[in-house]
């Protein structure tokens, strides 16, 4: 198991004291707290609507917050304008449960799309990409193993490809994060294992920090260098793998469950 | 308890049924209406059809002005769909949750679609009427509102439909709002537009024919005014060519749709 390497001096994103608040009565992010480092590989797991997807969603401001901060590279997001916020948003990419892709296009032209949050809106709209961005796409569609499938649209890849293509897109934005909501979910296991084990890679080649929204503790547990519990919009467990005793793990999961049975990876 | 809930769907159904019985023997009664008289007829009238509804060699002299008129109503029909369906993707743009710049300017664009969509398109000819008298020009606005109304309300359902997922993403990447309506809107959509367009054009080639009664146009009028001067043979030849033109439109338009789709 990889330990955490090297403790960075700013956080790459800190968030602070977040709350939202949809018209309900109880709140969806209850005073949730915690900053994430370079290149950190974050499992953010709970039971469903525990507020994993809100979560995620407030960091790149997909979701406005109610109260409290999300500093991402130390500027606060929340304070941004449109455009800076695109700026922002550019530098970090998102991955889906279902994937998200325009499905009628080609894997290049989904991967490419990645590239639209740093072009000028003319050469944007226009699909106008440089031959360098080109190239990389290229190279991140072969490194995932898609190289016969550059040309394919996308409705006729099975869903461990779409997301690979699904990766691909976040990879080209050249992210400092990746936020990943349920990547596996909609995957049978053989995929799921290949997504996880790529996008720990890429976590450790490219230095790219990870926030992963999953519903398996296991697949937490053998992949995440740190775990985030959540549980009715509040953190109930930040700590790293080896800390997750069956007792946490209840506790995260509410006690009327009994905990799921988990074999620890190392 | 549970077995209330059967007697609650079997009265709910006896009452249903109960009404629209009711209904029917009001309305029966207030427009003394008499539904014997009224079934027995339909045979006398297939009888009438068989030995004066049909082309007779004298009626196919015609023809040639048939098509003429024919052809008229056709390109009217097309060319006022195809125009709204330019306006109506620009509204559906500013209607549709998916891609509208905001909340207010959104209910506004629905608004007009569904006002235009609710006023029935005879009602269209004749309010048009007033302005532009019997012409051309009437015909083509009623269909242009008509179905203006109506593919604003399917464009924006298909976009809502079918790119939402994909503009979240675009979003995420801090794309350009231009760049993720023409990156990602229209390659998901547009088939399915295209698809609503020529279902569009099979349904207004149909009205035409209507609407021309009204305004004096096309081949809706030619109808008129051989049935009119009791030229019946004349008048069942254009039906006959009405008919054969649209089931070759929408054999035509399954086709494309088979290939877009």
């Amino acid at each position: 198991m990889t330990q955490i390497s090297q403790l960075p001096g700013a956080p790459l994103l800190e968030v602070s004291h977040v709350m939202k608040n949809y018209d309900g009565t109880r709140p969806a992010l209850d005073d949730i707290s915690f900053s994430i480092g370079k290149g950190e590989f974050v499992a953010v797991i709970g039971p469903s609507g525990a507020g994993k997807s809100t979560l995620l969603r407030c960091i790149n401001r997909m979701i406005d917050v109610s109260d409290g901060e999300v500093r991402f590279e130390g500027v606060s997001v929340s304070q941004l304008n449109r455009r800076d916020l695109k700026k922002v948003r550019s530098k970090i990419g998102m991955i889906f449960q279902h994937y998200n892709l325009v499905e009628r296009l080609t894997v290049i032209e989904n991967v490419l799309h990645g590239r639209l949050g740093s072009k000028s809106t003319l050469s944007g709209a226009l699909g106008r990409y440089s031959r360098d961005e080109k190239r990389q796409a290229m190279e991140l569609i072969s490194m995932l193993g898609l190289a016969e499938h550059v040309y394919q649209r996308c409705d006729r890849l099975s869903g461990g490809q779409k997301q690979r293509v699904g990766i691909a897109r976040a990879l080209v934005q050249d992210p400092k994060v990746i936020l990943c909501d349920e990547p596996i979910a909609s995957l049978d296991p053989n995929a799921s294992k290949v997504i996880m084990e790529q996008l720990k890679r890429f976590s450790n080649e490219m230095h790219i920090s990870l926030i992963v929204n999953l519903h398996q503790v296991d697949v937490a547990l053998r992949y995440s260098d740190r775990i985030l519990g959540v549980n009715k919009g509040r953190i109930v467990f930040d700590g790293r793998p080896s800390e997750l005793s069956p007792e946490r793990i209840a506790e995260i999961y509410g006690t009327e469950l009994s905990a799921p049975r988990v074999r620890y990876a190392s | 308890m549970p077995a209330d809930i059967f007697a609650k769907r079997r009265n709910d159904r006896l009452l249903f049924f109960g009404a629209l019985a009711a209904l029917t023997a009001g309305s029966i009664f207030i427009t003394n209406y008499d539904p014997v008289a009224g079934f027995t007829s339909i045979g006398k009238a297939f009888v009438w059809g068989a030995s004066n509804f049909y082309p007779n060699a004298r009626a196919l002299t015609k023809l040639p002005d048939i098509a003429l008129k024919l052809r008229d109503t056709i390109l009217m029909s097309v060319a006022a769909t195809t125009v709204a369906a330019i306006f109506a993707l620009m509204l559906a743009m500013v209607g549709s949750r998916t891609t509208r710049i905001n909340a207010v300017f959104g209910a506004i664009a629905r608004a007009i679609a569904s006002v235009l969509r609710n006023i029935p398109l005879v009602a269209w000819a004749m309010i048009l009427m007033l302005a532009f008298s019997q012409s051309q020009l009437t015909g083509f606005l009623a269909l242009f509102f008509g179905s203006l109304g109506f593919l604003t309300r399917a464009f924006i359902e298909t976009i809502d439909e079918v790119s939402i997922h994909a503009v979240e993403a675009l979003q995420a990447t801090g794309a350009s709002h231009t760049s993720i309506i023409l990156q990602a809107v229209l390659p998901s959509s547009l088939p399915q537009m295209i698809s609503w367009l020529l279902f569009m054009i099979d349904t207004n080639i149909r009205d035409a024919t209507l609407v021309g009664l009204l305004t004096g146009t096309g081949v809706g009028f030619s109808f008129d005014v051989y049935y009119k001067s009791f030229h019946f043979h004349e008048a069942s030849l254009v039906v006959l060519m009405i008919v054969i033109t649209i089931i070759c439109i929408e054999m035509m338009s399954n086709y494309i749709r088979r290939i877009i789709l």
